[in-house]
């Protein structure tokens, strides 16, 4: 038959063959006795695989896992159509399913994956919602202009859209000197390191947050940046009446043209599926949710891993490095780093994934 | 689950994969409550671990403040090493676990699911990640914007308002499972996979290779039982799956309220003490009336059809 047959082939002809076939009365129990030991195989390899990946898995058995996987599924769909046994199907039926997911699970594991993800595959994805980052970046600018011109006509605004915990001494009407000292360096490295790992947290809770709204169409998103911009805009205005804007931007720019750039990009990420949804095109919203999702989400990792810079750069650098052109020159490079690596690195895809 | 191998789809959670190969795999959604079983196990097992890791450095502080009251690097490199501990914990924990080959959670593996993608794709890494960066704003961001707001509300500042909106935004989430076939969550959709059962069945025993199915006759009395064809079409597929199971599980009652049942129903005087091989004697002919007119073609799904 043909199941000892394929055994034999196999080179695993020992393997316990019921010895009772023709004692079975039933047909369709035979057709269960000649091919048991197939399936058995079959289900103790895909047993080996679910505990501890390819390890355990030596070279034959692997070679061997497709046919006794399709063994078992035509098998499967004989005994659908002949045995009434609701044991053997059943059993038959998960071990198909568990067969198929071993033959078709996911091809790389974590790391293997986030290497390749590294070197190409963020960058990839980042390039494929260039569209979304304009319109992100576009309100992002005007969400800043937003900022400045409501405080510049009513300080009211200044207090409505800075919370008091996060001001401080940066306050309309604060001398000089005091929105100076805010921008002043530390005297040593103490307790940066726990704000660096504070910071990260919570930046990274915020940009996720904009990723995640996307799903309300992106609107949402949108509005984020809009208020996150606009608190940028007004302590722009602050101090720029203190005279102050250059050394402010050089303070900001050594952790922010990173962190905003993140911020910019979880934006455009939670705008993509937004409007992937909103405009599914020929697809079906699903598929295209699904499509636009998963991109996104490669987006996301990677600003998981600039918020983690960020905030290095603004707890260490920012707090010790004093002087616009070095903080300029440090803000600078990373935003060049950046660009170069998301628009200018391409390297050649190493395998197709579907 | 033994209904689910010939009569599918009668809970409306059955689909068929159909693989590359053009076979068409079963698969069944997982149910809510599964879901949510999984869901609280996960929850439960990460936060013990989380509290344990807490507790495990906190010692460690407070030993080290109690030698050393100058040693603040140390302390603060340890809270800086909680913090991202606590990160990679929160997402590593989904991230990594279902994409290992078994697709599924501790918790998930508990209660028999995995994930999967939908429409017979391979599960991607991109796949996972946007599923779970989605579980945050689901549950954990309103959670936690309601309970800081009742915080602060206790504290004195009136914000009834916002946590309304919080409480809302929850509900609509946890509501989404409900409102599409698949029982779909927002990240589901998100990432195009989806939630299904897992079942890890053992082969048993084929029943015909044993007892009276096999011989024909009684191991206890000798007697054969013969069946004539008007006897054997009073029952259908449900009836013969119903009766395999009472035969498999051998419960002395149920074997004894059936054959009574059977004589009943097909005109028998019901006697005693020969119940099993009476019974096996009737699966094994009525399957084999069954089967064969399976094999012309003709099915009869229970006895009323």
């Amino acid at each position: 038959m043909k199941a000892s047959v394929t055994a034999n082939w196999l080179g695993n002809s020992d393997l316990s063959t019921p010895s009772d076939i023709e004692s079975a009365a039933l047909r369709s129990d035979r057709f269960r006795l000649e091919r048991e030991g197939d399936w058995k195989r079959l289900e103790d390899i895909i047993m080996r695989m679910e505990r501890n990946g390819l390890r355990r898995v030596d070279d034959e058995e692997l070679l061997a896992l497709p046919t006794l996987y399709r063994t078992a599924a035509s098998s499967l769909s004989v005994a659908r159509e002949t045995s009434l046994d609701a044991a053997t199907l059943s059993y038959l039926e998960s071990l198909v399913q568990r067969a198929w997911f071993q033959v078709y699970g996911p091809r790389k594991g974590f790391f293997a994956w986030f290497g390749e993800f590294i070197f190409g595959g963020w960058s990839r994805a980042v390039r494929e919602i260039w569209r979304d980052i304009c319109i992100a970046l576009f309100v992002m600018v005007a969400g800043t202009a937003v900022g400045w011109l409501l405080v510049l006509q009513d300080q009211e605004w200044f207090f409505r859209l800075i919370p008091s915990s996060l001001a401080g001494a940066r306050q309309p009407g604060a001398s000089r000197e005091d929105l100076l000292s805010t921008l002043a360096v530390e005297e040593t490295a103490q307790g940066l390191s726990g704000f660096a790992a504070s910071l990260f947290s919570n930046n990274a809770g915020v940009c996720i947050l904009a990723f995640a709204l996307g799903f309300a169409f992106g609107i949402p998103s949108l509005m984020l940046l809009v208020h996150n911009m606009a608190l940028i805009g007004a302590m722009l205005w602050l101090f720029d009446e203190a005279g102050l804007l250059v050394e402010f931007s050089a303070w900001l720019s050594v952790h922010g043209t990173t962190e905003l750039f993140g911020i910019l990009l979880s934006g455009a990420a939670g705008l993509h599926i937004g409007r992937s949804m909103a405009f599914p095109g020929s697809r079906t919203v699903l598929e295209s949710a699904t499509i636009s999702g998963r991109r996104s989400a490669v987006v996301m990792i990677g600003v998981v891993i600039m918020m983690v810079v960020a905030a290095l750069l603004e707890a260490f650098p920012r707090q010790l490095v004093a002087g616009n052109e070095s903080r300029f020159l440090i803000g600078g490079t990373f935003l060049a780093f950046w660009l170069a690596y998301f628009f200018l690195y391409d390297p050649k895809r190493a395998e197709t994934d579907e | 689950m033994s209904s689910s191998a010939t009569l599918p789809n009668t809970d409306g959670r059955t689909r068929f994969l159909v693989t590359p190969e053009g076979i068409a795999v079963p698969m069944r959604v997982a149910a809510r409550s599964a879901r949510l079983g999984a869901f609280i196990l996960d929850i439960g097992i990460l936060f013990m671990v989380m509290t344990a890791l807490q507790l495990f450095i906190a010692f460690f502080v407070i030993g080290i403040l109690f030698t050393d009251v100058e040693a603040l690097g140390v302390v603060e490199s340890l809270s800086v090493v909680r913090l991202i501990m606590m990160f990679l914990l929160w997402y590593g924990y989904f991230l990594v676990q279902e994409l290992g080959p078994r697709g599924a959670t501790l918790g998930k593996r508990i209660v028999g699911i995995r994930v999967a993608a939908r429409n017979g794709n391979r599960l991607t890494p991109e796949a996972v990640v946007a599923r779970n960066l989605l579980r945050d704003i689901e549950v954990f961001y309103p959670l936690i914007f309601v309970f800081s707001a009742l915080v602060m509300g206790v504290l004195g500042e009136d914000n009834s308002g916002s946590i309304w909106s919080a409480l809302i935004w929850f509900i609509v989430f946890l509501a989404f499972p409900f409102f599409n076939k698949d029982a779909l969550r927002a990240g589901d959709v998100i990432a195009g996979t989806w939630v299904v059962e897992a079942p890890r069945t053992k082969l048993a025993e084929a029943m015909s290779t044993q007892g009276a199915a096999a011989k024909g006759a009684s191991d206890v009395t000798g007697a054969r039982y013969e069946f004539g064809e008007a006897e054997l079409a009073v029952y259908g597929e449900h009836e013969l799956q119903t009766l395999e199971r009472i035969l498999r599980q051998d419960q002395p009652e149920a074997l004894s309220a059936v054959h009574e049942t059977i004589c009943n129903k097909i005109g028998w005087d019901p006697g005693a003490g020969d119940e099993r091989a009476f019974l096996e004697a009737f699966y094994g002919q009525l399957r084999a009336k069954l089967e064969s007119d399976m094999r012309f073609g003709r099915r009869k799904a229970d006895k009323f059809s």
